[in-house]
């Protein structure tokens, strides 16, 4: 049976929770979220296919990858690591960039909280999505959540999913 | 200006109002006393509201009370719905990679 996701969006502090319970121990959990070999597997939602440039899982180190579509149409995006509590948490923020991770300015920073936890059937993760100021919340509800409902699921992951 | 329900939520002072109408249905003047700035920046908001259709307005006696429109709401929530679609099929494909690791 598939786990359930769970998304609780609390608009007024700009917040989306996500929880998701895995039937995997913790410290394989972990390893899918902070190894590029295993991202690339499955971060990007089919027909997307994440792939990965360059990987640093470090405090200050980043990651950079690209979103390739079916048309190979890219979508490149960069996650800077801000804190690491190995197979406990860590803090991130995630940018569209340039294929060589030159922050595209127009897109919204957001934040990422992603907390792994143990539990009696495997494991839990609870990630938490957040945006840096009113402003930032505005483009994206103006450019993405508007565009993504119209637009369908792939372009609404190239606009979210950084 | 586009007028839809994510215009209606772009603004803080908007998603306070519709936090405060989902409570109860409130005139302008009531809305406007939970507010520092002027009753005709509240007012504007709520026109704004009304132009996007997330509130509606009913005459009670002398009064015009706002109300959330429950259904232009749930436009939010099916946006969700693909938000949460794409987390679905993102986490079934861990859930694959979790098996051979």
């Amino acid at each position: 049976m598939t786990n359930k996701t769970e998304i609780l969006k609390d608009i007024s502090s700009r917040k989306l929770n996500i929880t998701r319970a895995f039937n995997a121990p913790v410290e394989k959990v972990w390893r899918a979220w902070t190894e590029a070999e295993q991202l690339d597997k499955w971060w990007a939602p089919r027909p997307w296919r994440a792939i990965t440039k360059t990987m640093d899982f470090t405090e200050g180190g980043m990651w950079l990858y690209c979103m390739a579509g079916p048309n190979d149409e890219k979508a490149w995006c960069r996650v800077d690591f801000k804190a690491i509590a190995p197979v406990k948490s860590f803090v991130a923020d995630a940018n569209f960039c340039d294929e060589e991770g030159a922050i595209d300015t127009s897109f919204p920073t957001m934040n990422w909280d992603n907390h792994f936890l143990p539990t009696d059937t495997g494991s839990k993760v609870e990630i938490t999505l957040s945006f840096d100021n009113e402003a930032d919340l505005e483009k994206i509800i103006q450019m993405g959540f508007k565009e993504g409902f119209s637009m369908g699921l792939e372009n609404l992951d190239e606009l979210l999913e950084a | 200006m586009r007028r839809d329900i994510f215009q209606a939520i772009a603004d803080p002072t908007r998603r306070a109002i519709l936090t405060l109408l989902a409570i109860h249905a409130m005139t302008p003047n009531a809305l406007a006393e939970h507010f520092n700035t002027s009753r005709q920046a509240v007012s504007k908001h709520i026109q704004i509201l009304a132009e996007c259709e997330a509130v509606s307005q009913k005459q009670n006696g002398r009064e015009i009370y706002y109300h959330v429109n429950a259904n232009k709401m749930k436009e939010v929530d099916k946006w969700l719905d693909t938000f949460r679609k794409i987390w679905e099929d993102r986490f079934e494909q861990l859930d694959d990679v979790l098996k051979d690791l």
